[in-house]
């Protein structure tokens, strides 16, 4: 197994668990099962014992892997400078052993098998990837400035393709000239990666590069940060080599330029960052931007919040594979919990997956009389000046 | 086991227990050197109510039961020795109660250090308690049992003495208030009350299991500083902290000798931290702390350490988050200590005999002492560094240890948070009549002997 070497350095002295400040448990896994085995130290040496043949690869190990939503708080927070970075790859490399002798819980392997056979986690024909535009003013890729890249939950699911829908209003009303690949858009992998299936990955991520290439597209618009992380941290290896942005920093760059409604009620927002852009990618400016450019907003920061915030627990491939569950312990609950304690009355988000988590999270903790979650282009869209 | 499987079930629910080998593997060692003993079944309880369930089926079914904060103690106090249920306390993890004026938290027994640090932070800034030097996650409570120290413990004494009361569930399963919290709303102090708390402190869980705990805050000043005396020569140390304790200035004060960095070797330094309200008073500390010592500056004996900004602000933070590293020297993510609790006047033996052991089995050694009250005692730690892929080296750590543990207690110490070999070095000098009396309040609580079964005992 890749990093099997430094599995042993791991002393468990339990950072991994924590957030910076140290306010509560910030591993989501840890957080919705809270057994040791599902901390990162846990993990560490469960898969030291598996690779000594102290454990079988039980459907119970199985899982404790595939609960790692890839949020990468622990390598935020190790102390071990010398092998911190290296502590989600294993865990990663672990998933991928797992997958190379076919152990995996059923749900990891179900999803995976939709993403090779439709393309997308959903297992939803291919030709039904554009309909989330079907409303929507959005033309075709040919040689606009940017290709926006929907990623499977905005194509798919019924909330994520709201979303979609919403930041291309936005995207348009601003003059940003971008297209679509429609339904020859294939999955960005960025979960099938995160599972352990990297030649799944490698497999989906050449299709897309293949029809990036053959319509000579140079800059990207992602809307989900999972799709960010992938095209911009991954895709330059296999070659495709673009200039990749989320949204949120397009509209930042804009905020400026916003006309908005007169006489806007006053309203307390508070932000949930995703972990593939800040955590992964350390973007945790644009979104704060676009939103205090809103009149009426006031900005309510959760104790755990930028590096430290807390994972919706969709990560990982978590959102399709439910392995965390959605328990009163699950993450997104605890999430939903901390942003109330804010006194917000809206949860802001600028993913896709995290809106879905969180969104399910207030239904079923019976909480959406008291907070909602919401996109940040829709939170702009509501309280522009009309045109 | 399955029977009391279905019982334990019941209480929590099947999401908090668990037989699984996976659970069974982690939950059999912590990270020190002791080999791993397998408990039978891992319980989440959360709340006291629940405690109290297990600790009756538990003992009607004379399983043993072995309670467990963070499992940070190193020395395997937490590892089910004759087997049985691991009670991981850490679901139990609210704080229920600051009181601002009187100056103490109630938390419950498996709110960690971290938590409760940071809570302080945010809603009482002017407050702080005397944290360890143990990573974050370590428990409140998991500390106090084992008379831990920490940042304010040359001012205020042991964790154990900044105890003001506690809740227990005995082995027998009844619920018992220990403190003013006996008689009244407000867990203020153990005085004047006949004091029960000694019953579960130092015993390694083999009373009872602890529930909730009160314990003693701290002003938290805005300024803080700290000083580092530096001598080549350990015999003058027991009188450089001497005067320097004897200012009753500090908060904290410690000694650290490592040979690496190259600059370290052969010194040792006396760490001495310090807080004000204004920078008046912090400049009037300093020198008050300054002149103390001042006739060692004079002789040129020693002086006081230069320290670059990112030095000083690393030994300011609380809990020292470099200490940490200490696991990665030898690539192996391993390390244990000994840490002796003893008489101050016994610095200069104690470090010679770091030296000799360290130079005899050719072990990294990282050795240092925390005061505890104005000189009173000293928490002093050999730690050694190993590598867990390496069973010649973890076996050589466990050397290191047993032959300090043996020295320690001929040198007029003892060893804290005694792994169970050496309790039973400890049993072996302790006065014949202590231990009778140990073993005889252990029969009338756990009659059954069902409280962390291996601890405390001479065979």
């Amino acid at each position: 197994m890749k990093y099997a070497e430094i599995l042993h350095r791991c002393f468990r002295c339990g950072y991994c668990k924590l957030p910076g400040n140290n306010i509560d448990f910030n591993c989501p896994a840890h957080v919705a099962f809270r057994f040791e085995t599902y901390s990162p130290g846990g993990r560490m040496w469960l898969l030291g014992a598996w690779l000594n043949h102290k454990l079988e690869p039980s459907r119970r190990f199985q899982e404790i892997l595939f609960s790692c939503t890839a949020c990468r708080n622990c390598v935020e927070q190790c102390p071990l400078t010398k092998i911190k970075d290296e502590l989600l790859l294993a865990f990663t490399a672990g998933k991928e052993e797992l997958v190379g002798e076919g152990k995996v819980p059923p749900p990891v392997r179900d999803c995976l098998t939709k993403l090779q056979k439709y393309g997308n986690p959903y297992g939803i024909s291919r030709k039904k990837r554009a309909n989330w535009a079907t409303d929507a003013e959005v033309e075709v890729f040919s040689d606009q400035e940017f290709l926006f890249f929907p990623g499977d939950v905005g194509a798919f699911d019924s909330r994520g393709q709201e979303i979609a829908r919403s930041v291309a209003a936005l995207l348009t009303r601003l003059g940003v000239s971008f297209g679509i690949l429609g339904d020859r858009e294939v999955s960005d992998g960025n979960e099938a990666n995160a599972m352990g299936e990297s030649e799944l990955f490698r497999l989906l991520a050449e299709e897309n590069i293949e029809h990036f290439n053959k319509l000579n597209v140079k800059k990207i618009i992602a809307l989900s940060p999972h799709g960010f992380n992938a095209l911009k941290n991954e895709y330059p290896a296999l070659g495709g080599a673009y200039q990749v942005f989320h949204y949120t920093q397009l509209l930042a760059a804009h905020a400026a330029s916003l006309a908005f409604k007169d006489n806007l009620s006053n309203i307390r927002v508070t932000y949930h960052d995703p972990c593939y852009l800040g955590r992964h990618n350390w973007e945790y400016g644009s979104a704060r931007k676009v939103l205090a450019a809103l009149p009426g907003v006031a900005i309510r920061e959760m104790d755990r919040s930028r590096q430290d915030a807390l994972c919706c627990g969709g990560g990982g491939g978590n959102l399709f594979t439910d392995i965390l569950g959605n328990g009163v312990e699950s993450p997104a609950r605890n999430r939903v919990a901390e942003a109330l304690d804010t006194g917000a009355g809206i949860l802001a988000v600028s993913c896709p997956t995290c809106a879905v988590m969180l969104g399910d999270a207030v239904k079923s903790s019976n909480m959406e009389e008291r907070i909602q979650v919401r996109e940040i282009s829709e939170i702009v869209n509501e309280r522009l000046k009309a045109k | 086991m399955s029977n009391i499987y279905e019982i334990l079930s019941e209480i929590v629910g099947p999401e908090f227990v668990s037989d699984f080998p996976e659970e069974k593997y982690i939950y059999s060692m912590d990270p020190g050197t002791m080999p791993a003993c397998e408990p039978d079944i891992v319980i989440m309880p959360g709340s006291t109510d629940e405690v109290q369930k297990i600790v009756q089926a538990a003992n009607a079914h004379r399983v043993p039961l072995v309670p467990l904060g963070a499992g940070l103690v190193l020395s395997g106090l937490s590892r089910a020795l004759k087997g049985g249920i691991v009670l991981d306390m850490k679901r139990m993890n609210r704080i229920l109660e600051i009181n601002e004026v009187s100056r103490y938290a109630l938390v419950e027994a498996g709110a960690s250090q971290g938590m409760l640090q940071a809570h302080l932070r945010k809603h009482f800034p002017n407050l702080k308690h005397s944290a360890p030097d143990a990573p974050p996650a370590a428990t409140v409570a998991g500390n106090i049992c084992i008379h831990g120290s920490g940042h304010l413990s040359h001012a205020a004494g042991f964790h154990s003495d900044m105890l003001n009361g506690l809740e227990v569930v005995l082995p027998t399963g009844e619920i018992v208030r220990i403190g003013s919290c006996a008689i009244s709303p407000y867990w203020f102090a153990r005085a004047p009350l006949p004091d029960l708390a000694g019953l579960f402190l130092g015993w390694a869980g083999t009373t009872g299991v602890i529930t909730k705990l009160a314990i003693k805050l701290y002003p938290n000043y805005p300024l803080n500083d700290v000083a580092v005396f530096v001598s080549e020569d350990a015999s003058l140390l027991p009188d450089i902290l001497y005067q320097i304790t004897g200012t009753q200035l500090a908060e904290d004060v410690t000694t650290w000798m490592t040979p690496k960095p190259d600059w370290a070797a052969g010194f040792l330094h006396c760490n001495v931290n310090y807080g004000a309200k204004t920078k008046k008073e912090l400049i009037w500390k300093r020198n008050l702390i300054r002149s103390a010592v001042e006739s060692y500056i004079d002789d040129k004996t020693g002086g006081f350490l230069p320290l670059p900004g990112m030095m000083k602000q690393r030994f300011l933070e609380v809990p020292a988050r470099q200490l940490a590293l200490f696991a990665d020297v030898r690539k192996g993510g391993g390390f244990e200590y000994v840490g002796a609790i003893m008489p101050v006047e016994l610095f200069p033996k104690a470090y010679d005999l770091g030296l000799d052991i360290a130079n005899k089995l050719g072990v990294s050694y990282s050795m240092g002492c925390r005061i505890i009250g104005v000189n009173h005692s000293m928490m002093f730690f050999y730690a050694y560094a190993f590598n867990r892929a390496d069973p010649a080296d973890i076996a050589r750590a466990q050397g290191a240890l047993e032959e300090t543990n043996k020295r320690v207690l001929d040198m007029g110490g003892v060893p804290w948070k005694a792994e169970a070999p050496a309790q039973k070095e400890i049993i072996r000098k302790m006065d014949p009549n202590m231990f009778d009396m140990i073993r005889r309040v252990r029969s009338i609580l756990d009659p059954n002997g069902i409280m962390n079964p291996g601890n405390w005992e001479d065979n």
